[in-house]
């Protein structure tokens, strides 16, 4: 993935609790073998309401989505990041996420950032006000700061998830150096365990 | 060394590498894959110039994608059928074996893994489908990944994970009669919330869940993620160890012995503790039923519609007001007035032979109410042929309902079985999200025998009500 440092940007204000995996990619969308191309389908049900806040265009070129709390709760797929990344965002600021997509968004490179209850209200209404509200997120300090309306907040990633942000490491290159490990560990596997042949 | 967690030991026996600071390297015991999370991660390999490292432990499957009606008829939506053979491709490229549609083999994803003997307990399992929990009713950890996660297994079988808290949540007592395991589940969702397991590998213990039979222990910990928790765990006993003699792949004379006794050997160690414990009372639970668009909104099958302005915490009133609007319900109506217009019996929650036995006893002899649409969807070939040798295809066909072909089917509608929208459906699935089983379609989950009885009556109704 591509290292990801400083995050700049305008934020679209989504005002629902447990957001799942279904509404920001439906499962219609599944059935493609690409990799691109999703951003079209994010949210697609939702986006047939006129109302809905993607389709405000005082939002258009955000980058950062505030959501309530329980964002990307459901199913595995990828495809939800993919979506998301597609479609221009490169942040998530919620106060709770789903482990799943927690884990998907740090092998992307899209940030979550979970702020407490507080900050992402205080986010959701300010940007709601103000739609050119710009926010700043440092992935190595973990802040994320609004100075138009005085907010310094702070998040934590695992530490060696901020360095792979940082520096864009791949997952798979990290894991091969441990090699001889992994094979010295499958010589020492119960013989009983099964095989799929 | 100090007592643990069966969590606990299932990962200590999997650690690979661990450095201060890192996430700790797990070997994955075994992958599963299915077309819908795998064509990228195959193509990812194929970019890098790397190999699947153990075809040996990985297993593939169609499902979520595949029709249910008859085998000899043709799939009619393209991008499906590309899907499927792009799975079977790319296992025939490195490697590994595939159960296609119409394989005597095939099935959900989730319930081949365990009617096969290969999930077994002290394993790591993974696939790229979250309903992956499900195989932790063996003792396992077992858990849904993303695809870039299935790459990752694919090329190193190991991933780098982070430490999980651990939950236990001790069901005491027993569960009334007429009670099953699909409401104990709804019941806890309902109690911890959709975010109360995120972070924990959870583990059910108590009376309750130990006589649970597997089928009920697999749909407990098959919907640990609608509560939040990648994982959830039963330790295994003489129930899980008799589940698993004589299945395909599980090991045969002495060697089942000695695999049986390692197994008993993982469950938690007297004195160990959790960082989050919950208690629930298995004789306080009712038959439940899903009244809003996430599985956490749900009550007893008794009670009435909640009323959106009762609720205190200003974004769960505003998710229960917008979901009964979605759901097209008034607050105060009785559930069981509720009509429903189709049923749909299967999927990795509700799909196996014990379900399809409860819910053919409920329909025995008895008629669908009209005009309603029911399915009846087994888990696997393996589940088809039993039912079938039992004659509960039968008692189905005979009451009206249409008994279809192994797959996902309805519980996700990524195949021809939708719901229209605004159609009502009670369901044995796991999500009743917006548009899960079809754009605008009205998603109630349910148990087998709350589906059944409610296919006889049209509204939502337990086997009593029908007496």
């Amino acid at each position: 993935m591509k290292p990801v440092t400083i995050l700049s940007g305008h934020a679209v204000p989504l005002q629902r609790s447990d957001v799942d995996t279904d509404q920001i990619i439906p499962s219609d969308w599944l059935k493609r073998v690409e990799r691109t191309g999703f951003g079209a389908g994010l949210f697609s049900e939702w986006r047939d309401d006129r109302s809905f806040v993607l389709n405000d265009e005082r939002f258009q070129g955000a980058t950062i989505l505030v959501a309530g709390p329980n964002f990307g709760t459901g199913s595995s797929r990828e495809h939800a990041v993919w979506a998301l990344l597609d479609y221009g965002f490169e942040a998530v600021i919620s106060s709770r996420f789903a482990d799943i997509f927690f884990s998907n968004c740090t092998k992307q490179g899209l940030l979550p950032v979970t702020v407490s209850p507080e900050v992402a209200d205080t986010l959701l209404a300010a940007v709601a006000a103000d739609p050119g509200l710009e926010i700043t997120i440092d992935v190595a300090r973990g802040t994320v700061e609004a100075p138009a309306i005085a907010l310094s907040a702070t998040f934590t990633l695992e530490p060696f998830t901020t360095e792979r942000f940082v520096n864009g490491w791949d997952d798979i290159g990290l894991t091969l150096r441990h090699s001889d490990e992994l094979t010295e560990f499958e010589q020492s596997r119960p013989a009983f365990l099964p095989s799929t042949r | 060394m100090s007592p643990r967690t069966m969590a606990e030991k299932v990962w200590d026996a999997h650690l690979v590498h661990r450095t201060d600071g890192e996430p700790d390297l797990l070997y994955i015991d075994l992958h599963l894959v299915h077309e819908v999370t795998s064509p990228q991660a195959f193509d990812g390999l194929r970019l890098a110039g790397r190999t699947v490292r153990r075809p040996d432990l990985t297993i593939a499957t169609a499902d979520h994608n595949v029709p249910t009606t008859a085998l000899d008829l043709p799939i009619e939506d393209p991008i499906s059928k590309k899907q499927l053979e792009v799975l079977t491709a790319n296992c025939a490229e490195f490697g590994i074996t595939c159960y296609n549609r119409g394989d005597e083999n095939q099935g959900i994803v989730h319930v081949i893994g365990p009617e096969l003997g290969l999930t077994q307990p002290g394993m790591t399992i993974v696939c790229g489908d979250s309903h992956t929990s499900t195989h932790g009713a063996f003792g396992a950890l077992a858990f849904g990944i993303g695809t870039s996660e299935v790459e990752h297994v694919l090329a190193t079988q190991s991933l780098p994970l982070i430490r999980p808290k651990t939950m236990a949540i001790t069901v005491t007592g027993a569960l009334r009669p007429g009670v099953t395991a699909k409401d104990l589940v709804l019941a806890i969702i309902g109690a911890i919330g959709t975010g109360g397991g995120i972070g924990y590998i959870v583990e059910y213990r108590g009376d309750a869940i130990a006589n649970l039979s597997m089928e009920g222990r697999m749909t407990v910990c098959n919907m640990s993620i609608e509560a939040g928790a990648r994982a959830g765990m039963i330790a295994p006993d003489a129930t899980t160890i008799e589940y698993l003699r004589g299945k395909a792949h599980a090991p045969t004379g002495a060697a089942f012995d000695e695999a049986a006794a390692a197994w008993l050997a993982f469950a938690t160690d007297e004195g160990a503790t959790f960082d989050r414990e919950v208690v629930i009372d298995a004789s306080t639970v009712e038959p439940q039923v899903s009244w809003g668009t996430n599985p956490a909104q749900v009550a007893p099958i008794s009670a009435t519609v909640p009323d959106p302005e009762a609720i205190a915490d200003p974004a769960e009133r505003d998710a229960a007001a917008r979901a009964l609007s979605y759901m097209g319900l008034t607050a105060g109506m009785p559930i069981r007035s509720i009509d429903v217009q189709t049923v749909f019996i299967g999927s990795c929650t509700n799909s196996r032979i014990e379900d399809l036995r409860l819910a053919a006893s409920v329909m025995e002899g008895r008629t669908v109410a009209e005009g309603r649409r029911v399915l009846v969807v087994p888990g696997s070939h393996r589940v088809k042929r039993q039912a079938e040798a039992e004659g509960l295809h039968e008692i189905f066909t005979a009451a009206g309902a249409e008994w279809r072909e192994p797959g996902c089917s309805m519980c996700l509608a990524m195949n021809p079985d939708k719901l229209a929208p605004g159609e009502r459906s009670a369901s044995t699935s796991n999500r009743n999200f917006e548009g899960r089983q079809g754009r605008g379609g009205r998603t109630h989950l349910v148990s087998p025998a709350v589906a059944a009885a409610t296919a006889i009556l049209g509204h939502f109704a337990t086997p009593e009500d029908l007496q």
